[in-house]
């Protein structure tokens, strides 16, 4: 069986809650309407599809452009060997939605990362803890609006962290100046120095 | 006529004897078994792991008894990226090492965040700890680590260990880290 043809299937056990399927490059997505009943919708795709592993759960911030938040389940069926992407889009006021740690053990971490890094909570979730920053870390800082060096932080007693130096961005070429042969003492001569 | 009279020494009876300083020996003691700590976190641990094996063999300068517990060690070898939330762990682990200790910067990331310009990595392990001896390199050769662990025995000789040895407090006059980071107890 197909993932289109499985999709296909999960849609008519969900009515209009599931958008249509899209195909892209031999990948199915399945846009969720209503991020509330996600849980049911991943614990019919386990039971009665066989999509038995999860293998990621990623969010999206969209910062300006509401709703803010996308969440992207990647379901993977070991009996059918077919991937399903599942996507569901949350409000910034809301940012919260049920736990899918019920339905696959494996989504306990993936959703504390996506907890840590977004500032998503998921509701019903047995341990909701940072997992990448530190205890008691005041940011969220794969959010559009952080800076790439980070921003001063310190919880005494605790730890802190300071604003990396970036000398002007991670990756810097500015327009007209002189290329990376002259700029850089140390890089290997180019082909006109012989 | 002249006669010899043996004083206080007899190398017939006693045997052979190296006369030196009480501090030159001491030093030499401690030169020459650096026990360390390998705080591997990152891929500068496997280069490390290579200078304990036999090709390049750490053992030769007398540093290869890796201790995986701070109270036996002498040098924290901090190989690899400091995290924000490893960097706690680090300084505490570098608090529980007994005096008198050491500690060597190994790689771009130890010593200066390397290439992690980011908001979780802490930007050298300086910041919070008293390095010693900084190794360039992403990741250094085990060559490059051997240098340091000679130049690290270079001070250890050099270092006044009579006068600072019963003084309340650490043994050694301690640089301070750049940030003093307190820890809960």
């Amino acid at each position: 069986m197909t993932a289109l043809e499985l999709a296909h299937q999960l849609r008519e056990r969900f009515g209009g809650v599931l958008g249509e399927p899209e195909q892209f490059r031999g990948e199915v997505s399945l846009d969720l309407a209503d991020p509330e009943r996600v849980a049911e919708v991943c614990r019919a795709a386990r039971d009665e599809l066989g999509f038995d592993l999860l293998l990621d759960i990623t969010s999206v911030d969209n910062h300006d452009r509401p709703p803010r938040w996308l969440l992207v389940y990647h379901l993977y069926s070991l009996r059918h060997g077919q991937m399903l992407r599942l996507r569901t889009r949350v409000p910034e006021e809301r940012s919260e939605l049920p736990t899918v740690s019920g339905v696959w053990p494996a989504a306990d971490w993936h959703e504390r990362e996506v907890y840590d890094m977004m500032g998503i909570r998921f509701r019903g979730h047995p341990d909701l803890r940072r997992i990448l920053m530190w205890e008691g870390y005041p940011y969220h800082p794969l959010r559009k609006d952080f800076p790439l060096g980070g921003l001063p932080s310190e919880v005494p007693g605790v730890a802190f962290t300071e604003v990396a130096p970036l000398e002007g961005g991670p990756f810097v070429t500015t327009p007209g100046a002189a290329d990376a042969i002259h700029r850089e003492p140390r890089a290997k001569p180019g082909p006109t120095e012989g | 006529m002249q006669t010899t009279t043996v004083i206080g020494y007899d190398s017939k009876v006693e045997g052979d004897v190296v006369i030196t300083r009480l501090e030159a020996a001491l030093n030499w003691f401690r030169q020459y078994s650096l026990w360390p700590m390998p705080m591997g976190l990152a891929c500068c641990a496997i280069e490390l792991m290579a200078a304990g094996a036999s090709r390049f063999d750490i053992a030769r300068f007398g540093a290869e008894v890796m201790r995986f517990s701070p109270r036996q060690s002498d040098v924290m070898i901090v190989s690899g990226t400091v995290t924000y939330k490893m960097a706690l762990v680090v300084r505490r682990l570098y608090e529980q090492m007994a005096e008198p200790k050491w500690v060597i910067a190994m790689g771009a990331c130890a010593s200066t965040g390397g290439m992690y310009r980011s908001y979780a990595v802490l930007q050298g392990v300086d910041r919070i700890l008293p390095v010693d001896v900084y190794v360039a390199g992403c990741p250094p050769r085990p060559e490059a680590l051997l240098d340091a662990l000679i130049k690290l025995q270079g001070k250890v000789r050099r270092e006044p260990v009579l006068r600072t040895l019963k003084r309340p407090g650490p043994a050694l006059p301690v640089r301070p880290p750049a940030r003093q980071m307190e820890l809960q107890p």
